[in-house]
């Protein structure tokens, strides 16, 4: 036996180890005599403990519902593996980004609007364009009829986007702009707009949402089969990290995949998954990962289970760090940092009593930005009758200013860190996507799973398992399945005329008219060799639109080299 | 069982129209009306009115179920109608549901449109309404 | 819609004639035998093509390829897509009209998706009798695609003058495919998403056991439906007549290997058609047929228009008892019937 030393910091040391075990010891008995106590307690019976997820919870977490070593890997804020946030300070250095999606009628229309939102403190712009375009239809193609300008805003061309940003100085502000299908064709629009106002597109700052692999899935604007479509993403990457350095190429969503009716954990690990198979098809072309991996952007929908939420974004950052840097080898930290938009839940707003969507928005916007969320768009109370009106859009973007400026929220990083329940759900929900993926894996990755159907049956089963529940009452939805109210007065909504219509096809014989079609054919021409001899097809693509190639000349063109993606059948 | 004394199963047409992709009550009710004995004809998404009353008229359908978000009720769903109309089948009942205001659901009943229904309905209604007009309606 | 009608409209080749007839088939509504019967001297012109294969094979989108290409060559088509009806509802979702969605809208196709309905051995007579009314519709080609899971699908899949048997690279082991007994109805063989991994072993896999079964496994084949069976891939002796079956690879999304594929099947039909087997396994179908019509209305007539089923009701004391068996029972019936009298 050696006489140490007296050493007092370290008897300190040990007396207060042996303390904390004895405490801890304590608190796992009484523990112990809490869950005997509460097995046995009365509970309600008419509902379901389980969110929207159907995840069965506890009454109450402790200490012992985490796993060992779980706090020292969380880390803290601005560092890997991000868990608790992507900057030391989160919200003290800035806001998120209040970006309201809009879109409706013209060009001319939409241009108005944003004018509105920008001079009401927002501070990014959000295209919402209208389903032709998101198919990749001119407004007067036979297709387009009776859907022009309806849900979003109408863009045929650059001549449409230039007006769409009239008076709007593009190396000013950031646009997301969400579009999958044609996502090429407009971000070619979008640069020629900004070359013909004078900015140099260097400066171009926004998001594409370019995720072709959750329409396939869930959203379903799709044109082209899958490999054709990666590759064109993967133009997409390259050519804009040489070019518009700044600008994120991506925006890999769970928003659709949720909405479709999957659970917080699909959508983490569905999303989670397609975002690593973007990686592996840029690394398959040659890029290195860190040209393009720290423009990748990720977009979450924000459901009604609070706390599940804040977890599910909390997880995906730890996930996305992780395994860019030690399954991909990225090197640099902007790699790791996983960044999001978020959107509250449209699928949770019901047509009934439509004001109480304003409550449901204001919470989930709250477990957003607990969540760590860079830009936010917060749902309009009207979004599930029609199109919102200016009145509605407002009060969206005030829920998000009263949660910025009096609630004291954003001045303090990740505040739930550390909650048992939190912590202990997040360690839950990396578990259920490690799980997912390597359910992925036995189908033979992201791409074969799609083409059988796999994923959409997974989301179609979660989707019919909630109505079930929904339909028995065993979820409660306010105003829709209890506490009805028989007469409601009605809401006034936003109606969009034929007019929209009407006026793009006039501008689009305009259009083909005034053009020169002669160098729109040679164009069009490069763009399809360039096509199929599997060169990048963002420079000609580039060349058409200057050319006033018209979306649906540019989509036809590809598709006759790539074909057209056909939906697997299934239930 | 003899096959002269089965009872013919309800035919439906379940069908997407529009561009939008938003196939979730669509899907749902396809699997609800296949659980309620029917069958279902899913016709997939992005149907155009001619898709839509060419494959109604070809698998011989009873009902023609629709699902619209888009905002493109008011030209849908007539369309539909007049061709089934047109193809020598006024028999065939053309139903369905999406965020369509109680006007618009009025003026549309009007040019022969069967109960629509709005979001939120419990499948059961729309059994319960296709079950009812078939034991009401159909000719044999 | 009445019979008489309905066949004016049918000669007529008028699509919603068409899809009532196959209706009223489907449904043994009355008036379908005499539809049937006033179309049978009209049938014949149809070729007949079947397309089976395991779930996942790509069957439907290689039947719009097809299409695709008959079309082009002048020819109209029409398309019965045989899917399973759920046994526990009676209800059936189908949906293989969205792998044909090009061809939807061209008046030279019609396509009809068709539920089992669980009919008990009567689904292959069925089909075959929708597919009466299309080449009495006026159809030069009928395409017949269904699962080849089970037995009645296969049956189904068997009506066909030529039956294409599709295969893909990773549906499961494609030796166990092969073992599962569904090589025997194949006229040709497609080996579809050819471009991926494993194809060409499953074309290997495929001749290899082709060989086997042409050297001698299939002389000891069992003949299918009495004497002059209609599966004739073997003359009555046991020795093959000819035909061997070709192993193709199609891609059928890029339709690679679909213009082989429509030849193929066009030299199967000029075989069928110069040996006079075409006329053979029609003369044996068409035998079989007036069996099974039989049976099925002998079956409607005893227990619905006699008082046979009756009759079984009054002695179920006694049997349910011991005091007479099910055999007697069914034995004293059956000697009544043949008595004349309807008891």
């Amino acid at each position: 036996m050696t006489i140490a030393k007296p050493d007092p910091a370290g008897q300190e040391l040990r007396r207060r180890l042996a303390d904390q075990e004895r405490a801890l010891a304590a608190l796992q008995d009484e523990v112990r005599a809490w869950r005997a106590a509460a097995a046995g307690l009365p509970v309600r019976a008419d509902v379901s403990f389980a969110g929207v997820s159907g995840r069965e919870v506890e009454p109450a977490y402790t200490p012992f519902d985490l796993s060992d070593g779980s706090q020292a890997a969380a880390g803290l804020p601005g560092a890997y593996p991000y868990l608790r946030g992507i900057h030391p300070t989160m919200y003290r250095g800035r806001l998120w980004t209040m970006r309201q999606f809009a879109g409706f009628g013209t060009a001319r229309d939409t241009n108005e609007r944003y004018k509105f939102l920008l001079a009401r403190g927002q501070t990014g712009l959000s295209v919402a364009f209208d389903f032709p375009t998101l198919m990749g239809y001119d407004s007067d193609h036979p297709r387009s009829e009776g859907e022009v300008g309806k849900c979003g805003v109408a863009i045929s061309s650059l001549a449409d986007m230039q007006e769409l940003f009239d008076g709007i100085p593009l190396d000013q502000v950031s646009t997301s702009m969400t579009i999958n299908g044609p996502a090429a064709m407009l971000f070619c629009f979008y640069v020629a707009a900004a070359e013909r106002q004078g900015v140099d597109i260097a400066k171009l700052q926004g998001t594409i949402q370019n995720d072709m692999l959750k329409e396939y899935m869930a959203q379903h604007a799709w044109i082209f089969p899958v490999e054709p479509a990666l590759k064109v993403i993967v133009d997409l990457f390259e050519w804009a990290s040489a070019h518009t350095p700044k600008w994120n190429t991506i925006s890999i969503s769970g928003y659709h995949i949720r909405e479709a009716g999957a659970t917080a954990a699909q959508e983490l690990a569905f999303t989670l998954a397609n975002g690593f198979c973007y990686v592996e098809h840029g690394v398959a072309r040659g890029l290195d990962v860190d040209s393009f991996a720290p423009r990748l952007s990720f977009f979450w929908d924000v459901h009604n289970d609070f706390f599940e939420e804040i977890a599910k974004m909390r997880a995906a950052r730890r996930i996305w760090a992780r395994t860019m840097r030690d399954k991909y080898g990225a090197k640099n930290p902007r790699s790791w940092q996983m960044r999001f938009h978020c959107q509250t839940a449209g699928v949770s707003l019901t047509a009934q009593q439509p004001h109480n969507n304003i409550v449901r928005v204001a919470y989930q916007a709250l477990a957003a930005v607990l969540g760590g969320t860079q830009s936010l768009h917060t749902n309009a109370l009207d979004e599930t009758l029609a199109l919102p009106t200016e009145e509605s859009v407002r009060i969206a973007l005030r829920t998000q200013q009263i949660l910025a400026y009096e609630t004291g929220v954003p001045n303090v990083a990740d505040p739930l860190g550390g909650s048992y329940y939190v912590e202990s759900l997040t360690e839950g929900l990396e578990r259920e996507a490690a799980g997912l993926f390597a359910e992925i894996e036995a189908q033979g990755g992201v791409v074969a799973a799609i083409e059988t159907g796999w994923f959409q049956r997974q989301i179609a089963d979660s989707a019919s398992r909630f109505q079930r529940e929904v339909e028995q009452h065993r979820q409660v939805i306010v105003g829709l399945n209890e506490f009805i109210e028989d007469d409601e007065p009605p809401v006034e909504i936003l109606k969009v005329g034929e007019n929209a219509e009407r006026e793009q096809r006039a501008s689009m014989a305009a259009l083909r008219s005034a053009r020169d079609g002669v160098a729109v054919d040679a164009a069009l021409e490069r763009l399809r060799a360039a096509a199929a001899e599997g060169r990048n097809v963002v420079p000609p693509m580039l060349e058409a639109t200057r050319a006033m190639a018209t979306l649906y000349e540019i989509r036809h063109v590809l598709e006759t080299v790539y074909g057209t993606y056909r939906e697997p059948v299934f239930f | 069982m003899s096959r002269k004394t089965a009872i013919r199963p309800i035919r439906v047409l379940v069908a997407k129209p529009g561009l939008d992709g938003h196939d979730r009550g669509a899907k749902v009710v396809a699997a609800a009306l296949r659980d309620a004995g029917m069958e279902v004809i899913y016709t997939g998404l992005h149907q155009t009115p001619e898709m839509i009353a060419t494959a109604a008229v070809q698998e011989d359908v009873d009902v023609v179920g629709l699902s619209i978000l888009s905002g493109a009720h008011m030209t849908l769903f007539p369309r539909v109608r007049k061709l089934l109309d047109e193809s020598g089948r006024p028999d065939i009942l053309v139903t369905g549901g999406g965020i369509i205001p109680t006007e618009d659901m009025d003026e549309l009943a009007r040019q022969g449109i069967g109960k629509l229904f709005g979001p939120g309905t419990p499948t059961g209604d729309l059994i319960a309404y296709i079950q009812e007009w078939a034991v009401e309606k159909r000719q044999d | 819609m009445l019979p008489d009608a309905m066949i004016a409209d049918l000669r007529a080749r008028k699509t919603p004639a068409i899809a009532r007839a196959i209706s009223m088939v489907e449904n043994g509504r009355p008036g379908f035998e005499e539809i049937l019967s006033a179309i049978h001297p009209t049938l014949g012109r149809a070729r007949r093509i079947g397309i089976t294969g395991p779930p996942g094979a790509g069957k439907s989108t290689l039947t719009e390829r097809l299409v695709q290409l008959l079309r082009a060559r002048g020819l109209t088509v029409a398309v019965v897509a045989v899917d399973p009806t759920s046994p526990f509802t009676g209800g059936a979702l189908l949906g293989d009209r969205i792998r044909m969605e090009s061809v939807a809208l061209d008046p030279g196709v019609f396509i009809r998706s068709m539920a089992t309905r669980g009919s008990l051995g009567g689904l292959a007579t069925t089909t075959r009798e929708v597919c009466d009314v299309l080449d009495g519709g006026g159809f030069d080609r009928v395409i017949i695609e269904t699962v080849g899971v089970g037995q009645s699908e296969l049956d189904v899949a068997r009506t066909a003058d030529t039956t294409v048997l599709v295969l893909v690279p990773e549906s499961g082991d494609g030796i166990q495919t092969l073992k599962s007994g569904i090589m025997e109805i194949g006229d040709l063989f497609v080996v579809n998403k050819a471009d991926r991994p494993g194809a060409d072993r499953l074309r290997q896999e495929i001749e290899v056991t082709l060989g086997i079964r042409a050297g001698n496994a299939f002389r000891h084949m069992p003949a299918h439906h009495g004497p002059t069976t209609g599966r004739t891939k073997a003359a009555a002796d046991g020795a093959p007549v000819g035909w061997k079956p070709p192993v193709l690879a199609t891609v059928a999304s890029s339709g690679q290997g679909v213009a082989e594929l429509a030849d193929a099947i066009d030299r199967h039909d000029q075989h069928l058609t110069g040996t006079g087997e075409l006329a053979l396994r029609r003369r044996q179908r068409l035998y079989e047929r007036t069996r099974e019509v039989v049976e099925r209305d002998t079956r409607q007539w005893v227990w619905h228009e006699t008082r046979a089923d009756a009759a079984i009701q009054e002695r179920m004391d006694d049997v349910a008892a011991g005091r007479v068996s099910p055999y007697e029972v069914a034995a004293e019936i059956l000697e009544e019937l043949k008595q004349g009298s309807r008891l």
